[in-house]
């Protein structure tokens, strides 16, 4: 399992979908055109979402700051 | 490598749709379809599927700013990305789409004259009178003329922000984009 994952406030993502076109995992879907969502499952940590989000609002955190 | 789709391409469109305004301002009602369609999309329970996949605009910008690399790429300040700057930003935009549909109806009513101009950033107006041919009533031109400023304008300060910012930090105060999450909001409920 990676160690990173990305994460994101949900009240400030602006739902333009440059997070999941960039994923090369398809571990970033736009949920109902109302945010970005991640699926921790397949998210390696790689950091090409937080690196293109054009509100700036994706980081990456350690996975063991999750649990 | 991901999979390339048809409407990868739609970036031609939008480039295409530019280049037009120049010889015939006619073309410029071809960007109600911008308008139209993302709305009904979101109406309709596609989410934003329209700037997700369809963004011509946001896949020029993409392309200039990403695989051409003219995008400088500094940090955005956090006003440019904040809520209150988003919805202020819609509410001035649509307003100003309001005072140029009024102008279309001033002239539809022969209260005023056509204005061969196209105005940049809602002040300058710039003498676009060679790409009009005549051939339609005054208030088709105007309204051409009207919208064709509305999506040079906003294409240049998309531009404008791709060049300095990310790519498409134009997509984080769109107002289409802020207008369709808004349909997606009203459609969850609270």
């Amino acid at each position: 399992m990676a160690r990173k994952l990305a994460q994101l406030p949900q009240q400030r993502c602006v739902a333009c979908g440059c997070c999941a076109k960039a994923c090369p995992l398809g571990a970033v879907t736009v949920y109902r055109g109302l945010y970005a969502q991640v699926d921790a499952g397949r998210c390696v940590g790689c950091g090409k979402c937080a690196a293109i989000c054009p509100a700036e609002i994706i980081t990456l955190v350690s996975r063991e700051e999750q649990l | 490598m991901k999979k390339k789709h048809w409407y990868d391409w739609l970036w031609v469109l939008s480039a295409t749709y530019l280049i037009l305004g120049f010889f015939n301002i006619l073309f410029a009602w071809l960007g109600l379809l911008c308008f139209f369609i993302p709305l009904l999309l979101s109406i309709f329970g596609k989410g934003k599927a329209y700037c997700n996949r369809y963004c011509g605009r946001g896949q020029l910008f993409e392309l200039l700013g990403g695989r051409l690399g003219l995008s400088r790429r500094l940090h955005t300040p956090g006003w440019l990305r904040s809520n209150a700057f988003r919805y202020g930003f819609l509410i001035f935009f649509l307003v100003m789409f309001g005072n140029m549909l009024f102008t279309t109806y001033l002239v539809f009513s022969q209260t005023r004259n056509l204005g061969e101009a196209v105005t940049l950033l809602w002040t300058f107006r710039v003498p676009w009178s060679w790409a009009y041919h005549g051939g339609v009533p005054a208030w088709v031109a105007q309204f051409a003329f009207g919208f064709y400023s509305v999506m040079l304008t906003s294409t240049l300060l998309g531009l404008v922000l791709m060049l300095l910012f990310r790519p498409r930090t134009w997509c984080v105060c769109c107002p289409m984009g802020t207008m369709t999450q808004l349909v997606c909001k009203v459609r969850k409920g609270p």
